[in-house]
Order: C-alpha cells, then sequence, then structure tokens
C-alpha cells in the first residue's frame, strides 16, 4: 500500500532553491500528521554532497539519483528518473514546487504514473486520510478544493505561499543512492544553451518585496524611479499589462492574469489602476501599496495602505526614507 | 508542414466569475467566451510556420460543447484551414480524461508540430500539453516564447527563473506558447466571411478516468480593509513607519 510522502527537492547547479525547502516543509506537516515518513528525492550531477542540508528539513530519508546526464534539466529525462523512484517507493503524496521546473515536470510525472495532479497549490490539508489541495482558478478570482482520487497524490505548491522551516531537533536520515545507468539516450529536448537575463535583482516569483509600475509611468524610462525603489529595498520589478503591452517592460516582468501570479510579503503598485486582470495576479500579496493619482483607483480597495497623489513625487521620497533607514 | 492546435474556449478575462448553483464550478449565465489567449499565440505561430513553408495544413482542435464551435471559428477566420470539436458535455474538466481524448484523436493524425497555450486561463492547470506529449510519446517543451524550425530540428526558447533556456528538438514534438511568442494577427473581414465555409468536424466523446475530484469551489476571502494613509509625498513618513512598524516588512 502506498503510504509516506515525498518532496522532490529541486537544485539547480547544486543549490536548493527556496520552493524546495517550502515542499519540504509542508511535507513534514502533512507526513506528521499522516503519521507516516517523509523522504525527499534530489536529482543531478555531483550532488552527493549537497543533500546535507535538507536534513535540517527532517526528512527520514534522501534518494539521490547523481548522473551526468542529469547535470542540466531535461523534462524526459528528470521524468524518467523521477517516476522510477516514486514507483519503487511507493509513497501516497509527491509534492513538487511550482517553480518553472516544477511546472514542467510535474504533468509528465503524472502522466508516467497515470495518477492526478493539482498544480499550483496555495493550501494543503489532510481530510479523511487524503490530500485536500486548494488552488486559484481564473488567476484567483476563485478557489477551488480538490482530491486526487488515484494513487500517488500528486500536488505542486506556489512559490512564496508557504514559508520554509527548519527543525530544531538533529534527526538520523537515511540516505541513498538510486540507480540511474540508463535513460540519456531516451531523452530528445535537450538545452543547448542558457541565456542569464543578468541583472541582480530577485525573481519575480520568488521575491520578497516587488515594485510594480502601470500606465501612469507614461514611457519607459520613467521605470528608473521604480527601479530605484526596487533596489534600494532588494526587491523585483513588476509591471501591469498596459505597461508591458505598451512596450515600456518585457513580458517576463508582467503580473497579472496573462503574467505571472505573486504572492510577495510586499507589493508596491505605482500608477497601477487595478484593472481585475491585474489584482487577479497580485492580491495574494501579505501587504500591498498603492500609490496613485486617482483617489478612486481599484487598486485601493486592495490596498493594505494608499498614498494619493504623483507617483514621480511619491516614489523617490519613498526611496530617500528607505535609504536613510538603512543608513541609520 | 502540419500543424495541429489544441484549444480551449475560455471565460474572457474581464469576467467576473460567480460561483455556480453547484458550489464547483462557475456560473455561465453572463460570460462571454474567447479563445484563450494563450492558445492564441499558438494559432499565430501555426500559421506563420505554415506560411513560410508554404505547404500544409493547420488544423485547430478543441474539446467542448457545442459553443466552443465559435471559438474554433475565431481560429478558422485567422486562418487556420480546419477544425475538429471533441464534444462533451462535462463542464469542468478532469486534466488527464482530456488530455487523453486529446491524445486518442492526435495518434491517428499526422503532424510535424503540435501546439498548445502554456494554460488556460480559466483553470490554469498547466497540463494538458505536457500529459498529451507523454501520452503520445513525443517530446515537449513549455513556455515558449520563440520557436525556429529547420529541417526536421527544432529550436525553442523557454523562459525560467534568470533567464531563457533554448531547447533543441527532434520533430514531431509538443510546444507550449507563451505571451511573447508572436503578436496574434486579427481576422480579416474576408477571414471571417472564408471560415463560414472551413469544415468543422464534430465527434461526440466520452471523457473517461478522472483523476481529481473537486469538491467546492469559493471566492478567494476578501482582503482586509485597507487605508489612505495621506495625500503626496507628505504621507511618506508615516508609510515608512507603518511599512516598518505594523507590517515589518522591511
Amino acid at each position: 500500500m502506498a503510504n509516506g510522502v515525498l518532496v522532490f527537492a529541486e537544485q539547480r547547479d547544486g543549490v536548493f532553491r527556496g520552493p524546495a525547502f517550502e515542499a519540504l516543509t509542508q511535507g513534514r506537516r502533512l507526513a506528521g500528521q499522516l503519521g507516516t515518513d517523509l523522504s525527499a528525492a534530489v536529482l543531478g550531477s555531483g550532488i552527493a554532497g549537497t543533500v546535507e542540508v535538507l536534513k535540517e528539513y527532517g526528512v527520514d530519508a534522501v534518494f539521490v539519483a547523481d548522473s551526468e546526464h542529469l547535470a542540466r534539466y531535461t523534462t524526459e529525462g528528470y521524468a524518467d528518473v523521477f517516476s522510477k523512484i516514486v514507483r519503487e517507493k511507493n509513497p501516497s503524496i509527491v509534492l513538487m514546487p511550482a517553480s518553472s521546473l516544477g511546472r514542467d515536470l510535474a504533468p509528465r510525472v503524472a502522466a508516467h504514473l497515470e495518477t492526478g495532479l493539482i498544480t499550483e497549490c496555495t493550501a494543503l490539508e489532510i481530510s479523511d486520510g487524503r490530500l485536500l489541495g486548494t488552488r486559484p482558478v481564473y488567476a484567483g478570482k476563485a478557489l477551488i478544493k480538490t482530491f486526487v482520487k488515484t494513487d500517488p497524490q500528486m500536488a505542486t505548491l506556489r512559490p512564496k505561499v508557504f514559508s520554509a522551516e527548519t527543525i530544531s531537533e538533529s534527526k538520523e536520515t537515511h540516505v541513498e543512492q538510486v540507480d540511474v545507468t540508463t535513460g540519456a539516450e531516451r531523452i530528445r529536448a535537450k538545452v543547448i544553451e542558457f541565456q542569464s537575463s543578468g541583472g541582480d535583482r530577485p525573481e519575480l516569483t520568488e521575491a520578497d518585496i516587488i515594485v510594480s509600475g502601470g500606465r501612469g509611468m507614461g514611457n519607459a524610462d520613467s521605470f528608473n524611479v521604480i527601479e530605484d525603489l526596487a533596489d534600494a529595498l532588494g526587491a523585483a520589478v513588476g509591471a501591469s499589462r498596459s505597461a508591458v503591452d505598451a512596450g515600456w517592460r518585457p513580458h517576463p516582468d508582467q503580473v497579472g492574469q496573462t503574467g505571472k501570479t505573486v504572492s510577495p510579503s510586499l507589493y508596491i503598485a505605482c500608477g497601477i489602476s487595478g484593472a481585475i486582470q491585474h489584482l487577479a495576479g497580485m492580491s495574494s500579496s501579505k501587504y500591498i501599496v498603492a500609490i496613485n493619482k486617482n483617489p478612486d483607483a481599484p487598486i485601493f480597495k486592495v490596498a493594505t495602505y494608499g498614498i494619493v497623489g504623483d507617483l514621480f513625487e511619491v516614489v523617490p521620497a519613498l526611496t530617500e526614507e528607505v535609504k536613510k533607514l538603512q543608513a541609520a | 508542414m502540419n500543424i495541429v492546435v489544441c484549444m480551449k474556449q475560455v471565460p474572457d478575462t474581464e469576467t467576473r466569475i460567480k460561483i455556480g448553483s453547484d458550489g464547483r464550478s462557475i456560473d455561465p449565465a453572463d460570460v462571454e467566451w474567447i479563445v484563450n489567449p494563450y492558445d492564441e499565440y499558438a494559432v499565430e505561430e501555426a500559421l506563420q510556420m505554415k506560411e513560410r513553408t508554404g505547404a500544409g495544413e493547420v488544423v485547430v482542435v478543441s474539446v467542448g460543447n457545442e459553443r466552443a464551435t465559435t471559438a474554433i471559428r475565431s481560429c478558422l477566420a485567422m486562418g487556420a484551414d480546419r477544425g475538429i470539436l471533441l464534444k462533451t458535455e462535462h463542464p469542468f474538466g478532469d486534466t488527464f480524461s482530456i488530455a487523453e481524448a486529446l491524445a486518442n484523436l492526435l495518434k491517428e493524425m499526422e503532424f510535424d508540430v503540435l501546439l498548445f497555450g502554456k494554460q488556460a486561463v480559466d483553470d490554469d492547470n498547466a497540463q494538458v500539453a505536457q500529459l498529451v506529449a507523454h501520452m503520445l510519446d513525443l517530446p515537449c517543451v513549455t513556455v515558449v516564447t520563440k520557436l525556429e524550425i529547420e529541417g526536421s530540428t527544432a529550436k525553442a526558447h523557454r523562459e525560467v527563473e534568470g533567464g531563457t533556456e533554448i531547447v533543441e528538438t527532434s520533430l514531431p514534438s509538443v510546444f507550449a506558447a507563451e505571451k511573447d511568442l508572436n503578436q496574434p494577427r486579427y481576422a480579416s473581414l474576408k477571414g471571417i466571411m472564408t471560415a463560414k465555409k472551413k469544415q468543422i468536424e464534430e465527434k461526440e466523446t466520452q471523457l473517461g478516468h478522472f483523476k481529481i475530484e473537486v469538491i467546492e469551489m469559493l471566492k478567494p476571502p476578501p482582503r482586509p480593509e485597507g487605508r489612505i494613509v495621506g495625500e503626496g509625498r507628505e504621507a511618506v513618513p508615516e508609510l515608512m513607519q507603518l511599512l516598518k512598524n505594523e507590517a515589518n516588512v522591511i
């Protein structure tokens, strides 16, 4: 019988990413409720020494698939190996981060295993012994609660929604190497090049703070006031659809229904009126600040704190205050 | 070059969502239905591929009820050659069963490229392209922002955290379109007129093998009442104080 919670612990170049720790923390909680074990699977190349950090998240076992053909992510290669691990270990729940990699990989794994998958969960609970996932639909205009009827029950977790918490006591962790000697020859789609987008700003979906600009920015150049504030706060820069459609910002910066859905601790919306399309992508932020000339702008309905005024006066003043605070 | 595009009809992104009387899906009254925006990029890409090679056909496939023919018709008006509707009355799909229905049809068809949008903006699952790819044993590249085809090889740009992956794959292959891929054309008047004569084949379809069960749909909890801190730059010090001492976020 299927038993246990298995988490796909995503790493890139030997470094585990935040969403992996968030998934492990939830995995630990669910395993505790079910009175079962938490395990993690790690795929990569030359990664044996990196799994130590997973012990801090209370895993009972780590399954390591270490092979040259797993050095770079490929959908087919990772799906083959991870599905094999799931089949062998037979967990009842499989959790993966809804990162770029997880979003690409999880459905392919679900197809391998002929099981159901709940993507982009924002809450997970156990109900009658089964996993019940809550996820936004219609870009967050509604939520659905969903069971997976088959085993294993798969779910991906939206980044930044869950916290990552280590355990204080030390725990015995069993580390096991998984046989991955074959499979490379079956991979047809391969990454031949990676182009870094450059810049030191955090990733939009992983950022704690996001400063976004909208139609009120007026042109591409004026986004420098947004960038200045973002850099003072160590924040990511976002944009509304109208700013992206006007060509002021690239599409990867777009927040909203046809862009990214984000859940930072603080979202600062500058010159954004708050079209339903945009609100869908950011209204799960913990705190929202709105700066807008129009006191009737819908963005003020969702904002925790609002300032009515010209963003070109308010935003630079805010940047100065942040810098002053940091210098103090 | 033969290209198949899988398309879904979805509520317009401006639609205000009302929960239906079953408590598990939306109330379809007053909803304006459109071609899923990401699927429009897929259709546009297919048309451009066909125009470049000067041969082959673009077929649009959809799973849905009778109403979905209007969305297929919109794609035909853009320039697609014909449409197929896998007709089912099931209101809120199960990704696995939908992928199975598509795969069953597609394995009888010949194509070089199979295109999807990266996700449908209604249920936001972002699963069907990968599921179908696996069921047909094809490679799949998702979140594609640029696609170059040369002979039987494709290079796809894929947006990930911190940059772009360039993925090379052999054809036939599955690709799921992201917004940046192209600029979808508007249907011309001539396109709309010709589309009326193009064929849409309807196939009654039973969805099976449901893997998930939606037990409830609900509105997101309302955000707590916010407040206007003040006007203009004079309000900035108080905002700072609130962010630092009340919200503890900076």
